[in-house]
């Protein structure tokens, strides 16, 4: 079987984000950037089903500039097979990646789609899902444990209020939650072979997808910055804080 | 020109975050259709139809679950007919089937909208809360997710709004729900609670964490939980406070043993009042907090659960 993990260029996310002075946007210029969290733990699931015998095959995908070869290459060191890289111009909006990412569904067919369920730069949660409608295939978000069985992929998801376990059948498209697994670092060796493994650049443009602008960004503010309050001495201070100062007991 | 909302109900029992997604869809001032599918959309139907706000309440009752797949094609069947907006809460439900909806529509998406500028123009917060964006919508319809803490929730008013039934063949689709273990619990809902009552790492242990719980019950309010304290197995996954996990802003956040890494600062820092009782007068936490008290755990929780 194959499997096709989709993956995001992000923010380091040990690096806190400042918006810029003219109020334009956040400031990325000369910022670290890294493999996203949650794509990283996509990727290690994909090894995993590797390792277990499950999956033959494990390709990395992303959509962007030439600079995403950087974070293909850390997937490659983790244990990807290959590398594709859809380059597409303009806004990198969540159906725009989606429609690019359908093509390369299309053309590589594989039986399972990994994603991170967010990335921690823009938030949207909706890459996944998209393409999942898109090349109309079932879904699964937020998993925290995946199995295979019979041809149906068995996914536990973290819900609203607890857990539930979804049966989807192959091929489908998950969505990576932070308890699904905890990836490995790239090990030196691995990071050289990587460099060797196969990384195949695609012109969006070429692949015919039609981008559209859905949004369009207005400004980027500071968010309301709290100050440290008071120290109290005891528990009574505190209860009497609360019932007199602050008014919410 | 009108809203539609996708609620969520559990058995027939509508979902607290319903309510502030109706008070958003009220900024929008156009009629409101709120819309419930699954087992026990007729019964939550009447507790829909009486928030205010709300002008036509549809429901599709179903004997199954109803996959992501094809609430999605139902949904955009009823908002695809005219430009409007469509509306759900930014839970995991509502996460994962409005992105789907979006792509069928061949419209963007904005997600966890946290203020309403104009009918298109919209801000969320973007980076871990750390930048507040601006975002103008350019489609036709507007495909948004409200952060249901960031509105006050709508009355409960009279009389109640009709309800219209659909009846509606749902497709048969690849994916089957197998299991569902939902917690039983008679506290708020954490994402709505006026209290929030938050232990971390710093409790030590899952038995310890009954210490954070009973003093939430003397509030009576929800219980939170910091990654380290899920990841530790102190407390369940939906209890999960931060970037990843809900975002809550009550009147009175209080946080347990928690450091304050900026993932959870992301999900609470909206509260109104935030108390921090840690042993480590440096953490984060405390830059926050309008009231710190340094203090052992063991024996502050306690006496606060007697003082209060």
């Amino acid at each position: 079987m194959k499997v096709l993990v989709a993956v995001k260029r992000a923010i380091d996310p040990n690096i806190k984000v400042r918006v810029k002075t003219d109020g334009s946007d956040v400031e990325l210029a000369g910022v670290k950037m890294a493999l996203n969290p949650f794509c990283e733990i996509a990727v290690e699931e994909a090894i995993r089903l590797k390792e277990r015998g499950i999956a033959q095959e494990v390709v990395v995908v992303t959509v962007g500039g030439s600079a995403a070869q950087e974070q293909l290459r850390v997937a490659l060191a983790l244990g990807a097979d290959r590398a594709l890289l859809v380059e597409l111009p303009g806004p990198l909006e969540p159906l725009n990646v989606a429609k690019a990412l359908t093509r390369v569904v299309e053309r590589e067919r594989p039986d399972l789609v990994l994603f991170g369920k967010q990335a921690i730069d823009q938030e949207n949660s909706q890459t996944g899902q998209m393409l999942a409608q898109l090349a109309g295939l079932p879904q699964a978000t937020c998993a925290s444990a995946l199995s295979h069985a019979a041809g149906e992929w068995i996914v536990e998801r973290e819900i609203d209020g607890g857990r539930q376990t979804v049966a989807l059948r192959s091929p489908a498209v998950v969505t990576c939650d932070l308890r699904l697994n905890e990836p490995r670092y790239a090990s030196l060796p691995a990071i050289m072979k990587a460099k060797k493994k196969p990384l195949e650049m695609l012109d969006g443009t070429a692949l015919g997808i039609a981008t559209k602008t859905h949004t369009r960004l207005l400004g980027v503010q500071p968010p309301i910055q709290r100050s440290a309050g008071i120290r109290v001495q005891s528990v009574d201070e505190l209860v009497s804080h609360l019932k007199q100062r602050a008014g919410v007991l | 020109m009108a809203t539609l909302i996708l609620a969520e109900q559990h058995q027939g029992q509508l979902k607290a975050g319903t309510a502030n997604v109706v008070m958003a869809a009220r900024e929008l001032a156009q009629p409101i259709e709120l819309l419930l599918i699954g087992p026990g959309a007729a019964a939550a139907a009447e507790q829909a139809a009486a928030l205010v706000g709300v002008d036509r309440v549809l429901v599709v009752e179903t004997a199954a679950p109803c996959a992501p797949e094809s609430q999605a094609e139902l949904i955009a069947g009823l908002a695809g007919r005219q430009p409007g907006q469509l509306l759900a809460e930014a839970s995991v439900q509502g996460r994962s089937v409005l992105p789907r909806v979006a792509a069928l529509l061949d419209v963007g998406m904005i997600a966890e909208v946290i203020g309403i500028d104009s009918p298109t123009v919209f801000r969320r917060p973007i980076y871990a809360g750390n930048a507040i964006a601006r975002i103008e919508s350019l489609d036709e319809v507007q495909v948004l997710t409200i952060r249901a803490s960031a509105f006050a929730p709508a009355e409960q008013g009279e009389p109640p709004c009709p309800i219209v039934r659909l009846e509606q063949a749902l497709l048969p689709t690849a994916s089957r729900v197998v299991s569902e273990v939902l917690s039983t619990s008679a506290r708020p809902e954490l994402g709505s609670a006026r209290v929030v009552v938050s232990g971390g790492r710093g409790l030590g242990s899952r038995e310890n964490f009954a210490l954070v719980e009973r003093v939430a019950d003397r509030l009576g309010g929800a219980v939170g939980a910091s990654r380290a304290a899920v990841d530790a197995g102190f407390a369940g996954n939906d209890l999960q406070v931060g970037q990843t996990g809900k975002h809550v802003a009550p009147d009175l956040y209080v946080a347990v043993g928690i450091s304050g890494a900026i993932q959870h600062l992301a999900g609470m820092s909206g509260s109104k009042i935030i108390v921090a009782i840690n042993q480590d007068a440096e953490a984060p936490i405390t830059q926050v907090a309008d009231y710190t008290l340094v203090a052992d755990l063991f024996q502050a929780l306690p006496d606060l659960e007697r003082a209060l």
